[in-house]
């Protein structure tokens, strides 16, 4: 009779101290364990989630009411979210309706200083779970300045290039985009934020600066918040944005640079320098 | 020239080359965003119709991007092989097609004709074959490359430990190392994908997987996938570096996108080979390519993703890489929109950079946005496994935390290589059996306590999990 375990473990996964990675999942044969098995479709049944089910738009809108902010409510072209993630030309522009609404209302009302728009992308987790948060600290950032932000514009099915258009028919001077990102198995709710100088149609990603990860478990709220401050406000003095302006501001990545390059498999004396 | 044809009453036109190709090419997402895929079913076997009655010669006479405005299309026109195609010179696609199935075509005889055959000619061909044509021809193919050790030899499938981390922690990146070797992964090349491209991380990566390498004896090599400049400077400062990584694509404005041509893929490999480090062989360059990379820079010419693919493969193949990695999901559904679509693709590229004389591997892969899920992998997998692929991606329980996507997991590569009875690279299979981790039967052999040179390691404690 054979006296070998079914399921054999691994002692290393004590070394998922130093990584998220699944390591030491141990074996059944040659293959993944039930447990194992069944944590990572559970893991990517979240992350479709994320991608597929739709923005809960009523209640965000509602909470930023609360909050005391106007809100206005978008559409790009997409019709559907199978042609969301087959034609990103689509969901790159606003539709008809929404860019008549937007021209009825820059005829009606002085041009703000920024806006910040919200847009589902690929993780409507994302939004549902970060936006209202990131969009409190953000207006807040921007009053300690001085700088007034428009209506919140939600967009629904949208791109990022979609903040050049309701920048443009805004005639804002720049734009804050929160978008849900494509979502990993371990991290389906990331938001990022694309800030824009001077957005109209046509912009390409060398002219928005981007930060990305914004998640408990990635880029705090605060850190995020303080990097685009610091991108807005050097944007205004040198009236640009883009690859030209870099982030120069300190933050946690940077402690990175000084870590120590030391890791078990080698002993001590054997790592160069 | 323009190409017509009836079926019944319905007449259809094709007014170019490119055009007939891209509507003959089986349904994908990129070309119908790119807006050159057939308008409906019949249109597509119209055009297959009309493409199966060329004569290979035709795409040496009449180039898809002009010979004057790119400089794949020279590469691909001057140095094809009129001796070699010989061979096959007076078929048609279609019986190209019946020729590759047919017992004339054995494995020395496409090794001879490799060189003699262009990326249009073999996408061409790639375009009226079903998925058991694929196989069944790529199968017969055999490309054998060398470094460190022997990769691509008949009943061997390799494996590239692919040991990502979002910080490139060395920590982290050591952890993943381990769990992969512990695995029998790593024989391919053992592959980093820095999160940051800056000259610091970069040779850090470098140096630390040369000691490992170096410290235990692995019969392997090490690679750091930043841009062919970085890795180029590398060298130039007398960091260790085994194999030179780039992405390329089958355009020349493409390959601009990526800050790359062939004049600097040539330094590159000048650069690589002058260190002398392989002690087998000197195949120093790994290649990275994917259906959808010249649309998604906008510069594909109207030429449908396919055969702008197999053009890659023409770039490769002038720097005579030990590997050439398809990674076939990752660029996004609106280029492969499901899973169907991504399991074709990933075959089709095989056959045809394998009929074209590379060391073919695949990442078998897909992203949470795409219609694609572990079963749609295991199907690719298996059928790339029974077609002979040289190597697939290794990693952690499938899930790449740096780079966001789904790749073959180190137990996916024994899974195939039980059921297939397939092996890793002779020379890394050796080290594994020293070690202790596979038995002399060349079975997994690692239980729970770290077998080996690695015994002496110590580990935090704690439950794990």
């Amino acid at each position: 009779m054979n006296k070998e375990p079914i399921v054999i473990h691994n002692r290393w996964n004590t070394l998922r101290q130093h990584t998220d990675a699944r390591i030491g999942l141990g074996r059944a044969g040659v293959s993944l364990p039930t447990r194992e098995q069944l944590a990572f479709q559970l893991d990517h049944a979240k992350a479709r989630d994320a991608v597929h089910l739709p923005l809960d738009e009523d209640h965000l809108q509602h909470q930023l009411q609360e909050q005391g902010f106007e809100v206005y409510r978008l559409k790009s072209r997409v019709k559907d979210r199978r042609e969301y993630l087959q034609r990103p030309d689509f969901g790159r522009r606003l539709s008809a309706e929404s860019v008549a609404f937007l021209q009825n209302h820059a005829s009606n009302h002085s041009t703000p200083d920024t806006l910040i728009i919200i847009a589902d992308g690929l993780s409507s987790t994302a939004v549902a779970s970060h936006a209202v948060a990131m969009v409190n600290r953000i207006a807040a950032g921007l009053n300690a300045e001085g700088f007034r932000a428009g209506p919140i514009c939600m967009v629904s099915q949208a791109r990022v290039a979609i903040a050049d258009e309701v920048g443009e028919l805004l005639k804002s001077q720049s734009v804050i985009l929160l978008i849900g990102e494509r979502p990993g198995l371990s991290s389906p709710d990331s938001l990022g934020i694309y800030y824009t100088y001077a957005p109209r149609l046509g912009l390409t990603d060398a002219a928005r600066n981007c930060i990305s990860n914004i998640r408990p478990q990635g880029l705090s709220y605060d850190e995020a918040t303080h990097t685009l401050m610091f991108l807005f406000l050097e944007s205004y003095r040198r009236k640009l944005s883009g690859v030209q302006l870099k982030d120069t501001s300190v933050n946690a990545s940077q402690h990175e640079l000084d870590r120590p390059k030391q890791h078990f498999l080698l002993p001590t004396d054997q790592v160069q320098e | 020239m323009a190409y017509q044809c009836a079926i019944g009453v319905q007449r259809y036109q094709f007014n170019d080359l490119k055009t007939l190709m891209a509507k003959a090419t089986p349904l994908r997402s990129g070309d119908c965003l790119a807006g050159i895929a057939a308008e409906d079913a019949q249109e597509r076997i119209a055009a297959q119709m009309l493409l199966a009655d060329l004569p290979l010669t035709t795409f040496l006479n009449d180039p898809l991007i002009p010979y004057e405005q790119d400089e794949v299309t020279r590469l691909i026109i001057d140095q094809h092989d009129t001796s070699a195609f010989s061979i096959v010179a007076h078929l048609t696609v279609g019986d190209f097609r019946d020729w590759l199935l047919s017992d004339h075509a054995d494995t020395l005889t496409l090794q001879q004709l490799a060189k003699g055959l262009t990326p249009e000619m073999v996408a061409a061909v790639s375009k009226i074959m079903r998925i058991q044509d694929l196989i069944n021809v790529s199968a017969k193919c055999n490309v054998v490359t060398r470094f460190r050790n022997t990769l691509g030899l008949s009943g061997h499938l390799s494996t590239r430990l692919q040991p990502n981390h979002p910080t490139d922690d060395p920590a982290g990146i050591a952890a993943s190392v381990l769990d992969g070797l512990l695995y029998g992964s790593g024989d391919a090349v053992i592959g980093i994908n820095p999160a940051s491209d800056n000259d610091y991380a970069v040779t850090t990566l470098m140096k630390m997987l040369d000691d490992v390498i170096q410290h235990y004896q692995i019969p392997t090599q090490f690679c750091v996938l930043s841009h062919v400049t970085t890795q180029i400077d590398a060298i130039n400062k007398g960091v260790p570096v085994d194999l030179i990584f780039q992405s390329i694509a089958g355009t020349e404005a493409a390959n601009t996108s990526f800050g790359i041509n062939l004049a600097l893929l040539s330094e590159a490999l000048d650069a690589g080979r002058s260190l002398n480090r392989g002690t087998l062989g000197n195949h120093v360059m790994y290649f990275e390519t994917g259906q959808g990379s010249a649309l998604s820079a906008n510069a594909h010419h109207g030429v449908d993703q396919q055969t702008c693919e197999a053009r890659a493969y023409a770039v490769a193949r002038h720097f005579e890489p030990l590997l050439v990695n398809t990674v076939v999901g990752f660029i996004g559904p609106e280029y492969l929109y499901d899973g169907k679509q991504i399991i074709r693709a990933g075959l089709e590229d095989h056959f045809c950079g394998k009929l074209l004389g590379l060391p073919m591997g695949c990442d078998i892969c897909y992203t949470n946005h795409a219609e694609a899920d572990q079963d749609d992998m295991d199907m690719l997998l298996t059928l790339l496994g029974v077609a002979g692929i040289n190597f697939i991606m290794g990693i952690p329980g499938s899930d790449d935390i740096m780079l966001n996507y789904q790749t073959t997991s180190f137990h996916d590569a024994l899974y195939v290589r039980q059921v297939l009875n397939k092996k890793p690279a002779p020379e890394f299979e050796r080290w594994l059996q020293q070690q202790g981790i596979f038995n002399a039967q060349g079975q997994l052999n690692t239980a729970s306590e770290l077998p080996g040179d690695f015994a002496r390691l110590s580990l935090p404690k704690g439950n794990g999990r």
